[in-house]
């Protein structure tokens, strides 16, 4: 692990960090007040690893009901509340905050900027985001009353219509859920737009797009994304809302409205979702996978271009999740098409990551190991998804375990894996201490077990013909074998987890200090001091490479001799 | 030869075990009533499953391909102890290489694309025979109501369908519609789901090749007793059936033993919702009982059909089947025995 | 504030210089709020004629001729104001900003009149029937749209007014123009798709 002295005093701020003085509340009120993209940052990350620990609770309960057959562990309304607050708080309580977590540490320093674009917007986006947050969870404990556990919304996360209309959804869960969410997608919004506003404007000299690194190529991507991706949802839970207490009638199927309509926009939402969710993943993987291997990226205009192909073609795949809808041969047989072709770019970058690695000195310490196990999981995932995207295939297997199975292969072995690479990645940065290496590869080995025993076995009670969204299931179906596994794996995951967070929060009091480049990586925020300065950079950092460190380290043979 | 590096370790060789024993585990169990996909009984899912083994055997084989090349390439390229601290040679691109791969993925997708079109359209726009059974399918929350148009029959919860033959055809054409929220219908080992929407009526079609109860379930959420939606399709043959639709086309059996029953059945706000063919009970909200003891099951499949059970039900349908539509009458013990007594004759 | 390049031996001599943080913003903005806008478009078209009951839009959309001029001049009268305010004029950048308002309000006035006239003369409500809901839906998001723009133009000109806005506040400015040309753009499609395809 080299920390080698870099010749750029400039840049390099070496004061030392400042004595921290003044009480628990002046330090509460700094965080409280910050627009500095870092605190951001962290804020997000905060949120979005408390709310997958509560998620991931959620699991754990609706894991140990479906454990045994005819089991009375959870009542069937609660079971309902559980799963489609496990599905909504993943996705826009984790999934999202954890983009802007990264983004907004990350991008400004890798870019040599001072902060994000508008400081101000970043703040309000956190704060919004946390209390449709709050909104939501305030579900369980508000609406019609105390009656059973409150009145959280059970309609699964999609909330298809006519189900959520007043007659069948009354009360105030569903309310619940529009409204939150509304307010989260405000946050969403502003978060993207700040990202997509810094990247284009706020670049240090000489670092043009092609330069960037890939990690901010695909946060810029994956807010373009988001800025036609959460809208539709934003306008479906409008029409919702006016459904339910304007008397509209949306989706009113007794007034000759549609409950395909709901269908539509929400897929036209949730599917573009899927890929801005994972976009983090790939982002991380190309920052780590070429620095563990000690080699440049393979391929980075490739990787670019693969990276604005698979946004724009995941916008034209939506009703490959309604497949059972009823569309016709040709509708069908189209979105059969567009499915299969989005994988082609994603293959691409799974080899350009292999190549990557190919001839490499591949150190495998946590991030690394993270980041392997995401490249076996993420093409498992992939080759369930082509399964899927076989149309009378997935006239069996939508609605079924099989489909829960590939999903969370993304969501798990794919994004959360990758997140853990890149917490253990920049922890030092912005802490100034390593992570716990040893308690790092507890958390690694155990939680891959855990996840291969839940998700592979899925894969077959899907086969087996179990369907999503029961809260039990007889004891003759012969699923029960199979759902005590799962239970058994989830069970190892959340050990695995609590493992993390406690080497989290441990290591920012023990851990080992980390200096400035613990990894002898190549980009901009490795110049900084760790954890970097308030204003990131003492003097504006010029760029002439896609890898300004590695010319600085290797004078002898830098990049830019070699890039276009 | 140095083993393999998984097995080199404990932790290595304890995860190889756990995962063995899992996989081992999940196959353990003997054969139940499982609705695999795998076990086609009909032929659309019987085209299904053909098409899935293509599928299966592509993507395995891009599996075993890419994953050998991950693992070779972490054992082959890893970092070790003996090395010296150069950094390896630094390989920026190669346009014949993302050429080559991204050329093979589109063959590929163009094979998998064509024998999926071929197959979506073999089931989705196969033409009807004219020997095609019609059975209107109508979701509730959370039962089946079913009605055979050109029989004169009105069914709950339990299809009964005949048997088909590749030389004989006799398909059974569901038209699928719903009456409150989305459901879906799928019995795997009879074909795909297709959903039942209201406001849009959706069709699907077996022709089942092998007698016996086929089991399946709802497979879109509907609320709270989705989970308790359960589906039994009885293919039937030809005599079994013909038996079944004359026994549907009688109107109820009226033993004057009961008729305290039926009265209470009468007055107790039971005909309100449902319906016993041939007398004064015409109810549309809950499944048609005029044949209520031809079936195996009540509840929708719930629970087995049985003395004890239809009691319970009747008195506190939350008890079987808790959030269910069916309210509690509050009715007396006595009331109970009789309507119970009642609706034992309704065979 | 000089650079210390990281890379010295590069010669990258060109002037640097990247768009406008505010106009990437707003340009952000506009996209993902014409991602709603389509939705709402997609659902009117796909409702029309589909309604089962109640007053059908050619019984009762009057073309509101004077009300689309009003509010697509004031494209043109902001444009102006920009111009002015490029000069220096500011007299004249306070009296085409002040008209762009007022074309603007005429604008909200006559939605309100019309709104008036089918609600309480033709019976229709959001809660009537399919066109009752998209409609209101579709043409009240636009102008809560509308709104919200008077809103910024407003305080716009309040500080025009008491002196502060300078001549070096334009990029400002002309963000904001933009959000209002956007609101222009929309109302086309809106037209459009409202009074003339869908009647």
């Amino acid at each position: 692990m080299a920390d080698r002295t870099l010749p750029i005093h400039g840049a390099l701020d070496l004061t030392p960090p400042r004595e921290r003085e003044g009480t628990i509340l002046d330090t509460l009120h700094d965080w409280v007040v910050t627009v500095d993209h870092k605190k951001l940052g962290i804020m997000y990350m905060i949120l979005a690893i408390f709310f997958m620990l509560v998620a991931g609770a959620e699991a754990i309960c609706i894991r140990i009901q479906l454990a045994l057959p005819d089991n009375h562990f959870l009542s069937p309304q609660v079971f309902n509340r559980f799963f489609t607050m496990h599905g909504t708080t993943m996705v826009f309580l984790t999934g999202i905050p954890l983009i802007f977590g990264f983004a907004n540490y990350m991008v400004p320093l890798q870019i040599g900027a001072r902060d994000m674009a508008f400081p101000r917007l970043n703040a309000f986006s956190f704060w919004v985001t946390l209390f449709g947050g709050l909104l939501l969870y305030y579900s369980f404990l508000g609406g019609s009353g105390l009656y059973g556990m409150g009145n959280a919304p059970d309609v699964t996360w999609w909330a298809y219509a006519p189900l959520t209309a007043r007659a069948f959804s009354p009360g105030h869960a569903t309310d619940y859920w529009a409204l939150a969410l509304i307010v989260t997608g405000i946050g969403t919004l502003g978060a993207a737009v700040n990202v997509i506003a810094t990247v284009i404007s706020m670049r240090c000299k000489g670092m043009t797009l092609m330069r960037m690194p890939l990690f901010t190529w695909l946060m810029l991507v994956d807010s373009g994304l988001l800025l036609v991706t959460i809208t539709p949802l934003t306008a479906a839970q409008v029409m919702l809302v006016i459904d339910r207490y304007l008397g509209g009638h949306f989706f009113d199927t007794q007034a000759g409205g549609s409950a395909l309509v709901w269908m539509h926009f929400f897929w036209i939402f949730g599917h573009p979702e899927v890929y801005v969710l994972v976009f983090p993943a790939f982002a991380i993987a190309s920052e780590v996978i070429p620095v563990f291997s000690r080699k440049a990226i393979f391929g980075y205009p490739a990787m670019v271009a693969a990276s604005v192909g698979i946004a724009f073609v995941s916008l034209g795949v939506w009703a490959h999740h309604m497949f059972t809808v009823g569309m016709t041969s040709v509708s069908n047989t189209f979105f059969v098409l567009s499915t299969m072709l989005v994988g082609i770019p994603t293959g691409i970058k799974i080899f350009n990551w292999l190549a990557t690695m190919w001839g490499g000195k591949i150190r495998f310490q946590v991030p690394m190991l993270f980041c392997t196990a995401f490249l076996f999981q993420f093409l498992a995932a992939g080759l369930t998804g082509i399964m899927l995207s076989v149309a009378p295939w997935d006239w069996q297997l939508h609605g079924s375990y099989f489909v829960i199975a590939h999903f969370h292969y993304i969501l798990v072995g794919a994004i959360v894996f990758n997140t853990f690479a890149g917490i253990y990645y920049w922890f030092p940065k912005a802490t100034g201490r390593m992570m716990n290496q040893t308690l790092g590869k507890w958390h690694f080995w155990l939680f891959l077990i855990g996840f291969h025993v839940t998700f592979d076995t899925m894969h077959f009670v899907g086969f087996e013909g179990m369907p999503r969204w029961i809260y039990t299931y007889p004891a003759d179906r012969g699923w029960s074998h199979l759902n005590l596994v799962i239970s058994m794996g989830g069970i190892i995951q959340g050990i695995a987890v609590l493992i993390f967070a406690y080497n989290l929060l441990s290591s920012l009091f023990v851990g080992k200090i980390a200096g400035n480049d613990p990894w002898d990586a190549w980009t901009l925020e490795w110049s900084t001091s760790s954890p970097p300065p308030d204003y990131n950079f003492a003097t504006d950092p010029v760029v002439g490479s896609r890898r300004p460190l590695w010319d600085l380290k290797h004078p002898e043979d830098p990049d830019w001799k070699y890039e276009a | 030869m140095p083993r393999h590096w998984l097995l080199r370790t404990r932790k290595g060789a304890l995860a190889v075990l756990l995962l063995a024993s899992c996989v081992g585990l999940a196959f353990a169990e003997g054969p139940q009533r499982t609705p695999s996909i795998f076990a086609p009984a009909s032929t659309p899912a019987g085209q299904i499953q053909s098409l899935s083994w293509f599928v299966l055997e592509i993507t395995g084989s891009i599996f075993v391909v890419v994953g050998g090349l991950l693992t070779f390439v972490v054992i082959r390229f890893r970092a070790r102890d003996t090395d010296d601290n150069r950094e390896p040679a630094q390989i920026y691109g190669s346009n014949q290489v993302e050429l080559a791969w991204t050329v093979i993925p589109v063959l590929i997708v163009v094979v998998l694309f064509l024998t999926t079109a071929r197959v979506i359209f073999a089931i989705q726009d196969a033409p009807k025979p004219k020997a095609a059974l019609d059975v209107t399918v109508v979701g509730h929350q959370f039962w089946w109501e079913y009605r055979y148009p050109d029989l004169g029959i009105v069914a709950a919860n339990e299809l009964h369908v005949p048997l088909s033959s590749t030389q004989d055809p006799k398909p059974t054409y569901l038209q699928l519609l719903s009456a409150d929220v989305d459901h879906s219908y799928w019995v795997p080992q009879l074909s795909g789901k297709v959903d039942l929407i209201p406001n849009h009526p959706n069709e699907l079609w077996i022709d089942p090749l092998h007698p016996g109860v086929y089991l399946g379930q709802c497979a879109q959420f509907c609320g709270v007793q989705h989970a308790n939606m359960l589906l039994r399709v009885y293919v039937d043959t030809p005599d079994q059936f013909a038996a079944w639709v004359k026994n549907q086309q009688q109107p109820g059996v009226q033993d004057p033993a009961v008729a305290a029953g039926r009265r209470v059945f009468e007055t107790q706000a039971c005909m309100n919702c449902h319906a016993v063919r041939g007398t004064a009970a015409t109810g549309r909200f809950g499944p048609d009982l005029t044949h209520l003891m031809s079936r195996d099951t009540i509840a929708s499949g719930a629970v087995p059909n049985t003395s004890g059970n239809l009691r319970q039900w009747i008195k506190n349908p939350d008890s079987l089947k808790p959030g269910s539509l069916m309210p509690a009458m509050q009715l007396s013990d006595t009331q109970l025995d009789q309507l119970t007594a009642y609706l034992e004759t309704l065979k | 504030m000089s650079a210390i390049p990281l890379t010295p031996h590069v010669s990258d001599e060109r002037p640097w210089h990247l768009p406008y943080r505010g106009r990437i913003g707003m340009y952000c903005l506009i996209i993902g709020e014409s991602a709603i806008f389509t939705i709402f478009v997609v659902a009117y078209i796909f409702y029309i004629g589909k309604s089962l009951y109640g007053p059908t839009p050619q019984q009762v959309l009057e073309v509101p001729i004077f009300n689309s001029i009003c509010l697509l001049s004031s494209s043109l009268t902001i444009w102006l104001a920009e111009r002015n305010l490029e000069h220096r004029k500011m007299n004249l950048f306070a009296l085409w900003w002040g008209l762009t308002i007022v074309l603007g309000m005429i604008f909200l006035v006559g939605t309100g009149l019309e709104w008036y006239k089918l609600i309480y003369k033709d019976g229709l409500t959001i809660s009537t029937n399919l066109f009752g809901t998209t409609f209101y839906s579709l043409v009240g998001l636009h102008a809560t749209h509308v709104i919200f723009g008077l809103c910024g133009l407003s305080l716009v000109l309040i500080f025009t007014l008491t002196g502060k806005v300078k001549e070096e506040h334009a990029p400002k400015i002309e963000v904001l123009a933009l959000y209002w040309h956007f609101v222009d753009a929309i109302w086309v499609v809106v037209f459009t798709v409202v009074y003339i395809i869908g009647r």
